[in-house]
């Protein structure tokens, strides 16, 4: 038989590869119940839409968004000597170096203290987690009220400490800390969450072992729960610079990109763009710059995880 | 001894100190939000500005639902978050499956297909798909608040993994038993992943319920508002009422301040879920 099969192949083997290929067909068949609606909203609501925003980012079009003519890189070429898009580049960079550190740093913060073996602790790392339950248009709000020229508790605060009123929002060289603030409260929260859970997954023995070696709490914080704690900490960093980039609602809600442009973060000015000025081809070239961003950003931080997958 | 306890106890006071002045600071902004919901007009624009509850005006939640329809906007939320809630549930389910249990060639494939979703940021597919809402009458429709979001790659992920860890002698034995599929995926292995599904649910609506660009572009009627359009609508609306914008704030928050306490870890665990997964 062995023989037979290895002498006269042809037939067999086409029958072979016959019945293997009616087999995938009927694996797929049964599986494409399973995976067809997911792979079909994928495709109608990111696949074609990305395709056609690298389409649309190439011609010129009507104020209603109907693509009329190809122009090249035309958009491109505007994109990089225009002072507004620059701009709001600078902003946007402006704004991720303003939120990220603040949110590394306070979260670094709380989780220490919510890692504490205390009584009633979790009372207090509920307390540190709240901010996960607000959106970021009511927290622009809560914090437009605090921000108040008259009857704000802020401008209150800064007269007690004896600094005076400051115009929060409607003067260009505060409006986007004031911006950034309400989003440093935001992600802290999400923050803490996740050092908090990569500083419980840290054995205790370890705290033990440096604690008879006499080591105090700021040693084994500095020798043992930061390392240790550093790739949840790389990934917020991933995260909340991503986020970061990504920013609309809190300045939206709060400045709509003014007072002259100083909060023009680059996703509303991409609003700006097709939304208002009916510029869909311009407005798509920004959305793919900053899709290019995000995507080196996720790359990154893909990386670094498998690495992290290899280590342990 | 005694010196080595009074040292102790001085510095457990130390670090609940510590505790609660990182918690006030935390929380000060919605506490300053709560007590100003309450404040009468007068107080309101008092100076200096009140920051203990002096007033009790509940009826400046009653002005706020008069002043803006709030509870059509918590409705259309509701029906926004539960579809795209129900429909992430019942398709990452079903995708999670298929990469979970079934055979097929290109199933690494397909994988990637669905990994890549999550690379693409939302602002870069934004205006076809705003376009392609408008071209098919899905503005101002809940179709068109929920459709894009309706299918989850972090979801499947996230359920596949748990059905990974489901005894794969289960699925075989019930398999030869004569169980279809579909009759395992619904019978065994879905209410087996209860936990995994919780925390999807709960992490689904969170976000549909507090997004904020899409509901801003294709909704234009009053009536088709979601909660967090309508409650910046009622702030430019009512520019000085601070105490019933708070209160309107104070409301549309509600849901999910309950979702937090009564789902705290579910929540927790599906927001962290992507940082703890390496």
């Amino acid at each position: 038989m062995a023989v037979l099969t290895r002498e006269a192949p042809a037939g067999v083997s086409a029958e072979r590869n016959a019945r293997q290929r009616r087999k995938e067909v009927k694996q797929w068949l049964a599986v494409l119940p399973y995976l067809g609606p997911s792979l079909f909203l994928f495709a109608i609501f990111v696949f074609v839409p990305l395709i056609r925003t690298v389409v649309m980012s190439t011609y010129a079009t009507t104020p209603i968004g109907e693509m009329t003519k190809f122009v090249g890189t035309k958009w491109f070429a505007r994109l990089a000597s225009s002072n507004v898009y620059l701009n709001s580049l600078k902003v946007t960079v402006r704004f991720v170096l303003y939120t990220v550190p603040g949110v590394l740093a306070l979260s670094l913060l709380l989780a220490t203290l919510g890692n504490l073996r205390l009584r009633g602790i979790s009372f207090f790392r509920t307390a540190f987690a709240i901010t996960l339950a607000v959106s970021g248009a009511t927290a622009a709000l809560i914090f437009m009220f605090l921000y108040h020229p008259v009857i704000g508790t802020f401008n209150h605060l800064m007269e007690l400490i004896g600094v005076g009123r400051v115009p929060w929002l409607t003067d260009a060289r505060y409006a986007l800390v004031s911006v950034a603030i309400p989003r440093i409260w935001l992600q802290t929260g999400f923050a803490t969450v996740v050092l908090l859970a990569g500083m419980q997954g840290i054995s205790d023995e370890l705290y033990e072992a440096a604690r008879i070696d006499g080591a105090g709490f700021w040693q084994c914080w500095k020798n043992i729960t930061l390392p240790l704690v550093s790739p949840s900490l790389f990934f917020l960093l991933v995260v909340v610079t991503l986020n970061a980039f990504q920013t609309f609602t809190e300045v939206n809600v709060l400045t709509s990109g003014g007072p002259i442009d100083s909060t023009q973060v680059v996703v509303h000015e991409i609003y700006r763009s097709f939304y208002f000025n009916g510029q869909y081809g311009l407005a798509s070239a920004q959305a793919l710059i900053l899709f290019v961003i995000i995507l080196g950003l996720t790359i990154l931080q893909f990386g670094v995880v498998e690495k992290r997958v290899h280590y342990t | 001894m005694s010196k080595h306890r009074t040292k102790d106890i001085i510095g457990k006071i130390v670090l609940y100190l510590l505790l609660t002045i990182a918690a006030v600071i935390i929380v000060f902004p919605l506490y300053t939000g709560f007590v100003t919901s309450l404040l009468s007009a007068q107080n309101l624009d008092t100076y200096p500005p009140k920051l203990l509850p002096v007033d009790f005006q509940w009826e400046n939640y009653a002005a706020a639902l008069k002043m803006a329809p709030l509870l059509r906007f918590v409705f259309n939320s509701f029906v926004q978050s539960s579809s795209v809630m129900i429909s992430q549930l019942i398709l990452a389910s079903l995708a999670a499956f298929a990469f979970a249990f079934l055979e097929f060639r290109g199933k690494q494939f397909v994988f990637l297909v669905f990994l890549s979703t999550m690379m693409i940021p939302w602002e870069a597919t934004i205006i076809p798909n705003y376009l392609f809402v408008q071209r098919i009458g899905w503005d101002d429709t809940y179709l068109g608040l929920a459709a894009p979001f309706m299918a989850t790659a972090f979801g499947t992920f996230l359920i596949r993994q748990f059905f990974l860890s489901l005894p794969r002698d289960l699925y075989d034995a019930a398999i030869i038993d004569g169980c279809s599929n579909l009759r395992y995926l619904i019978t065994i292995a879905v209410p087996l992943a209860r936990p995994a599904l919780g925390t999807l649910a709960v992490y689904s609506f969170l976000q549909s319920y507090n997004q904020y660009l899409w509901p801003l572009l294709i909704t234009n009627s009053t009536n088709m508002r979601t909660v967090q359009i309508g409650i910046r609508m009622l702030q430019e609306f009512e520019r000085e009422a601070w105490n019933e914008v708070m209160a309107g704030v104070i409301i549309v928050m509600i849901p999910t301040l309950l979702l937090f306490v009564f789902a705290n870890r579910q929540l927790i665990r599906g927001l962290t879920a992507g940082a703890l997964k390496g």
